[in-house]
């Protein structure tokens, strides 16, 4: 694990992505109701240069929402996302596309990220055309060497998608958003889509990837083992909040949340010894179109009080370095 | 901790008792033996796990075990015994008596299992009414209503008298799961085949489904196989393992002493690829290469080329050994790998 410097690369300030539903000219006739589904919930933290930031939480908490509007993929409609003392958040169009060189993102499925009619070499090649930094000769020298740092060979270079198995896609997905040499990197569920022996060979190469070039990640999987292991620091996402973050060592040994800790205690563990006490939850997440009032965990949480059920909580500090939204978890 | 094992598993005879199994799929590339020489016992009121990675046979074992292998796929050799019948020479009634009744397997994917043009009434109905030839004709259907509802409430869903007549899409994943175990359950299986119950499910929903198999199994003492990927859930929910890997099982035993003492290289690696949250500084050590084609293997380990302890004498067609209590490894080097 690197040793994190202090100057933050991405600082997000209560970052917002709201859609409008029912918004369409017919549902206006028909005079449904207007809804908004908040997926990204005023969202705050930072990412610091060098280090890579875990993101947990169930599927639909808003984890890949977020992600993308970080990167400006979904355009935000609220706060603020600064990378490397630039505000983004308002960039125009073209002087966005010339940062993208420095913010990459790999996605999850290797099936369908990839265009099936393209040879690997214009898959991996495309952003150095697009971005005009390379001639054609100069083009086909840099996929071989990228291709090779990422574990594939010359001879994969006219072959198709179709033709590699799911890790060797991941592979050229890797390659190709590192071929602009990017410092920001979100990996996006990278590993969720294969095999466990496969899943290790590809978190080995993105961790020799990011101490050779020295990247920093924003590393997403609902995989807590997975992110455990890759993460200097961990944010657990519920229903578009991030309701806790902290250094990943502490946070997953001590958890504070209520819901990191039913979360934590739900994987199931292959050592004997190693469970903890089980926080169980019931019920299902709530519908993130009408989110309950108060602490939006307080349904499925096994200590709400009344108060849980009218206040909304706020991040505070609960530790160094260590911050929940609960009002149960006494403040440092 | 959270334990679903029964200590004393019954030894006596087993419920199900596999042997050489070998099943086939002919492909343009030649015959692919999906399933080769596979020998499994399933104990009554036990819970066999049934471990591997994608294209290892686990799934495509109990297809062939419940009769469902798609065709061109055919069942080549072996036998198949499931409480004193030979499930190989049963015909379509023998069968259509046996499924849902004694045996139940549960899909992995709940969304495709399920039919989305009918209500789950209908759906659970349909397996209570094709086996309910003891119940007078008269007051059937209300009887195997009442039953239905009766198994929705038995697998933790809100409200079941009301969102029985609901349609599948009207519930959410962990919900769908847990309807498709109703109806595995609704006639009182003596076995339960769950291929990945939990693996579209987020981990506190999976909790709450792997809980709900094994208070079920104690309840009704029917016999589970577990077949997942996830050598976590197979620690904490059952009681005796399988590893299988390019269509072989590679190392079998009490759930506890495998995990612990692994002896086949290929469940060592196995194990040694999970992130543990309990050590966080144990590097994942990935596993090189890839599992290889199912097509003209033999004559060799099938983990020859990925093993990093091969030598010439494995350069043959191995057989399980015995390398502890009840505890058998493909490997013919075990003795010499552990010193």
């Amino acid at each position: 694990m690197s040793v994190a410097q202090p100057h933050p690369l991405l600082e997000i300030r209560n970052l917002e992505k709201v859609y409008q539903l029912n918004s369409g000219l017919l549902q206006r006739i028909a005079r449904q109701p207007p809804l908004s589904l908040r997926a990204v919930d005023k969202v705050t933290f930072s990412v610091k240069a060098g280090e890579t930031l875990g993101l947990i939480g169930e599927s639909g908490c808003g984890k890949s929402t977020l992600a993308r509007t970080v990167l400006r993929l979904h355009e935000p409609t609220g706060g603020s996302i600064t990378f490397d003392g630039t505000d983004i958040t308002k960039l125009p169009q073209k002087d966005m596309t010339a940062l993208r060189r420095r913010m990459q993102i790999i996605f999850q499925d290797p099936y369908a990220s990839l265009n099936p009619r393209k040879s690997v070499e214009d898959i991996v090649g495309l952003p150095l055309a697009l971005h005009g930094l390379a001639h054609r000769r100069e083009i086909r020298d840099r996929v071989v060497a990228m291709l090779e740092s990422v574990g594939l060979k010359t001879a994969h270079l006219g072959r198709f998608p179709h033709q590699f198995s799911g890790g060797q896609r991941q592979r050229i997905g890797i390659a190709r958003a590192l071929i602009l040499n990017p410092s920001f990197v979100v990996c996006d569920e990278p590993v969720s889509a294969l095999d466990v022996s496969v899943q290790a060979q590809i978190i080995a190469l993105l961790e020799s990837l990011k101490r050779e070039l020295g990247l920093t990640y924003l590393f997403i999987s609902h995989d807590i083992g997975v992110i455990g292991h890759v993460s200097d620091r961990i944010a657990v996402m519920y229903l578009g909040d991030i309701v806790e973050i902290g250094p990943a060592r502490e946070l997953l040994r001590e958890p504070k949340h209520p819901y990191t800790k039913a979360l934590l205690s739900a994987v199931p563990q292959i050592d004997a010894g190693a469970k903890r006490e089980r926080v169980k939850l019931t019920g299902d997440l709530p519908s993130p179109l009408a989110p309950p009032p108060g602490c939006k965990f307080h349904t499925r949480c096994p200590f709400a009080v009344d108060r849980c059920r009218r206040q909304v909580p706020a991040l505070r500090n609960v530790g160094s370095d260590r911050t929940a939204a609960c009002h149960l978890v006494d403040a440092a | 901790m959270h334990s679903t094992r029964s200590s004393a598993t019954d030894m006596s005879a087993p419920l199900l008792s596999v042997r050489s199994l070998k099943t086939c799929f002919p492909t343009r590339a030649g015959l692919v033996t999906a399933v080769d020489g596979v020998d499994l016992d399933v104990y009554p009121g036990e819970c066999l796990g049934i471990v591997g990675e994608s294209g290892s046979g686990k799934s495509v074992t109990f297809a062939s075990v419940i009769g469902l292998v798609r065709s061109p796929g055919y069942v080549a050799e072996g036998s198949i015994r499931f409480g004193g019948v030979d499930l190989r020479r049963l015909d379509s009634n023998g069968w259509r008596r046996l499924r849902g009744r004694d045996i139940a397997m549960t899909m992995q994917d709940a969304l495709t299992a399920l039919n989305p043009a009918l209500t789950v009434a209908e759906q659970i109905e349909e397996v209570l009414l094709a086996h309910a030839e003891d119940l007078p004709k008269r007051g059937r259907q209300a009887a195997v209503r009442e039953r239905a509802i009766e198994m929705l409430r038995l697998v933790g869903i809100p409200a079941p008298a009301k969102r029985i007549d609901d349609y599948p899409h009207q519930f959410s994943g962990g919900m769908r799961q847990r309807i498709m175990i109703a109806i595995a359950l609704s006639c009182r299986p003596k076995l339960l085949i769950a291929d990945e119950p939990t693996t579209a499910l987020d981990v506190t929903i999976q909790a709450q489904v792997l809980d709900l198999i094994s208070d079920l199994r104690r309840e009704l003492g029917m016999s589970v196989v577990l077949i997942t990927h996830d050598l976590g859930v197979v620690a904490e929910h059952t009681d005796r393992v399988a590893v299988m890997y390019a269509g072989q099982v590679v190392e079998a035993g009490p759930t506890r002493e495998l995990i612990d003492r692994p002896k086949h290289p290929y469940t060592r690696g196995l194990i040694g690829l999970i992130p543990r949250l309990s050590d966080l500084d144990a590097p994942i050590r990935p596993i090189e290469g890839q599992v290889p084609e199912l097509i003209g293997l033999g004559g060799i380990c099938r983990f020859y080329d990925r093993c990093e302890f091969r030598a010439s004498k494995c350069r043959t067609d191995i057989s399980m050994i015995d390398v502890g209590p009840d505890h058998r490894a493909r490997c013919i080097r075990v003795e010499e790998i552990l010193q």
